[in-house]
């Protein structure tokens, strides 16, 4: 069994699965993330990153949000190991 | 009775609203379509209920302005309609048991239920229903399924009033009752998904947004183009000019009343751009030039707004205006400029920080020129050459860069990051878009048309009283030294604090050369916005900011004249 691997959203590949760990921010960032779905324990997949550090586009269940880089590598994610 | 219509952003709360009042409100398929509160009301019974859109809100724990506001609403309610997305069941009830922990009754409203089926999500309803304690109706808003049964069942809410010790513990319950109603079927990609892969795409998203571009332009172009050649322009020609000439010749041909009515006939006839009468130019300009592309406009733009395009177009260009000191979500209230300034700017409500918005709402007046400005130039100037309105739209591009990087090194404060949700793709039957394109323009005529005409008028009584040749000779030493143009354009540009698209019409009898038309077209779009303009920048600025910002227009509009006056 190899290590689980743990990456920030940011770092994340496009069309990378995986469960958000921790929100590496303060309360208000949590809250705020918190409110469109995305806190820890829920499965998010990668869907695009802008060129340039833009924004990061993600899924969890039926909702695609889009995030600042920055906030982006404030989402640590733990990755499927594709079976 | 007052009974608040609340739910997450998106969701269609103001399609419900439009639906249980009767009235009709702008909706759209972008979080943040409502940024105040509109109002209407209800016959229930013998009563007479007030209904009220609140802007929406992902929770009532106050993390912006807005939901700060939709907080403090609640206090008043009597009745909650709180709408849910039936596709985002489990991030929307997190607001549904929210509401729940307050005293007032609440009623669910589970739309966009014809969504679900296709996206393979089965919600038993009744289980749902049995576990929130409150009714639970669904509903499809654009279509009007469900909204009779759920006004019948307005009795029926209530406010079981639980109490959650925390998030934690309201997110797990959440979770519980979810894993009870919900089950998801498998089912493939459908092609919506996979244009939705390809706008989110870093390289696909670029091409699939120049193709949008592209497409958008030549539509808009060809419609306009269209009624202006086989509707209105025959009906002005055929029906219209014959009458005023009987109108002309029954007042003599001349003397005041036919300057005011009709205008000064050229060569014995009416000449629609250059007569000035309020039954010539000043109808024609509105119904001959602008309507047509108004109608356009507003039509393409209803479209990208319902399916949901805008807000991948903000998270392509998120890099972007973060050097103009703005973030993506800035190109929506941009995009709703190039139809009226006064809606943008009221749109820029949806930023964030008071730095963000005083960017965005210069900006917007300096370089988006509005659908009856653009019509005008597409009408005067691309008689010269196609060419040269493109000069028009380039020049006015490069200022909107280059101001707003400056503006981003200037003005203090903070912008913050995007964070947006993204709707899915959505095909709204075409009657709701023919009703949001009927509202529009029907707006567009009641508030645009009175100010056209009196603009006329007050043209032709300030000529007979000569005051234009006085204001013209004080301005001559700017207009004429520095850009370039005859002192009688000054006249014009004047004019243009009324409405831009009188103003070009002024500069028509004035024979121009191509070049002078392109920088008074330029210095008309940057510099004064329209009274309409300046009374929205007032109030949603202040004061203080409206003047620092006209500060700013005024000389942008000399400088980038007179540049263009010396390298042209």
């Amino acid at each position: 069994m190899p290590e689980n691997i743990q990456l920030t959203l940011g770092k994340m590949e496009a069309g990378q699965t995986g469960t958000i760990v921790q929100i590496l921010g303060g309360w208000g960032l949590n809250r705020r993330l918190e409110a469109l779905g995305i806190r820890p324990g829920k499965k998010v997949t990668k869907i695009s990153n802008m060129l340039f550090h833009g924004p990061v586009t993600l899924r969890t269940d039926h909702t695609q949000v889009a995030v600042g880089f920055g906030m982006a590598n404030k989402i640590l994610v733990e990755i499927d190991i594709p079976a | 009775m007052k009974i608040l219509l609340m739910g997450n952003p998106n969701v269609g709360k103001s399609v419900l609203f439009s639906r249980l009042t009767g009235t009709r409100t702008i909706a759209s398929n972008y979080p943040g379509t409502t940024v105040g509160f509109t109002k209407g009301s209800l016959r229930l019974g013998q009563e007479q209920a007030e209904i009220i859109d609140v802007p929406g809100t992902y929770t009532l724990e106050p993390t912006s302005k807005a939901e700060e506001v939709a907080a403090e609403m609640l206090k008043e309610g009597d009745l909650i309609i709180d709408v849910i997305d039936a596709t985002n069941l489990e991030r929307n009830l997190n607001l549904t048991l929210q509401l729940l922990e307050r005293p007032v009754p609440v009623i669910v409203a589970l739309n966009m239920w014809d969504d679900t089926r296709h996206r393979g999500i089965n919600i038993n309803v009744a289980r749902l229903e049995e576990l929130l304690g409150v009714p639970v109706v669904t509903t499809v808003g654009v279509t009007g399924q469900g909204i009779r049964e759920l006004v019948s069942r307005f009795p029926e809410a209530a406010a079981p009033k639980i109490a959650y010790s925390g998030n934690d513990e309201r997110w797990a319950k959440i979770g519980d009752i979810v894993n009870q109603v919900q089950s998801l079927t498998h089912r493939h990609h459908t092609w919506r998904e996979v244009l939705e892969d390809i706008s989110s795409h870093p390289v696909g998203g670029v091409a699939f947004a120049l193709l949008v571009l592209a497409v958008t332009f030549f539509i808009i172009r060809f419609i306009g183009e269209g009624i202006i050649n086989y509707v209105t322009d025959p009906l002005f020609n055929w029906l219209w000019t014959p009458l005023l000439m009987k109108l002309s010749l029954a007042l003599g041909s001349g003397g005041f009343w036919h300057d005011i009515l009709v205008g000064k006939l050229i060569n014995g006839q009416i000449d629609y751009l250059q007569s000035m009468g309020l039954l010539s130019t000043g109808l024609y300009i509105e119904f001959g030039v602008v309507i047509p592309y108004i109608v356009s406009f507003y039509f393409i733009l209803g479209i990208l707004e319902d399916v949901g395009y805008l807000p991948r177009l903000a998270v392509l260009m998120d890099t972007l205006m973060h050097r103009l000191g703005l973030h993506g979500f800035a190109i929506i209230p941009t995009i709703l400029g190039f139809g009226c300034n006064v809606p943008a700017i009221m749109a820029t409500r949806i930023l964030e920080s008071r730095r963000e918005r005083f960017i965005a709402a210069t900006l917007i007046s300096i370089a988006i020129p509005c659908a009856a400005l653009q019509a005008m130039i597409f009408g005067l100037v691309g008689q010269q050459g196609i060419q040269y309105v493109a000069l028009i739209y380039a020049s006015l591009f490069v200022s909107w860069i280059v101001i707003g990087l400056i503006l981003n090194r200037t003005v203090k404060g903070f912008s913050p990051e995007i964070m947006m949700e993204i709707p899915p793709y959505r095909f709204p039957p075409w009657r709701v878009i023919g009703d949001k394109l009927w509202l529009r323009v029907s707006s567009f005529i009641k508030e645009a048309l009175p100010i056209v005409l009196g603009a006329v008028l007050v043209v032709n009584i300030l000529y007979m009283l000569n005051v234009f040749n006085y204001i013209a000779n004080v301005a001559a030493p700017v207009v004429t030294g520095l850009l370039g143009l005859p002192k009688e354009t000054v006249v014009a540009l004047a004019v243009g604090f009324l409405r831009k698209d009188v103003a070009m019409g002024m500069l028509a009898p004035l024979g121009l050369t191509a070049k002078q038309l392109v920088i008074s077209s330029i210095v008309l779009a940057m510099s004064f916005p329209c009274v309409a303009t300046f009374a929205i920048l007032a109030r949603e600025l202040g004061f203080r900011d409206m003047l620092k910002a006209t500060g700013i227009m005024v000389a942008a509009a000399l400088i980038v004249g007179s540049l263009l006056n010396l390298i042209l």
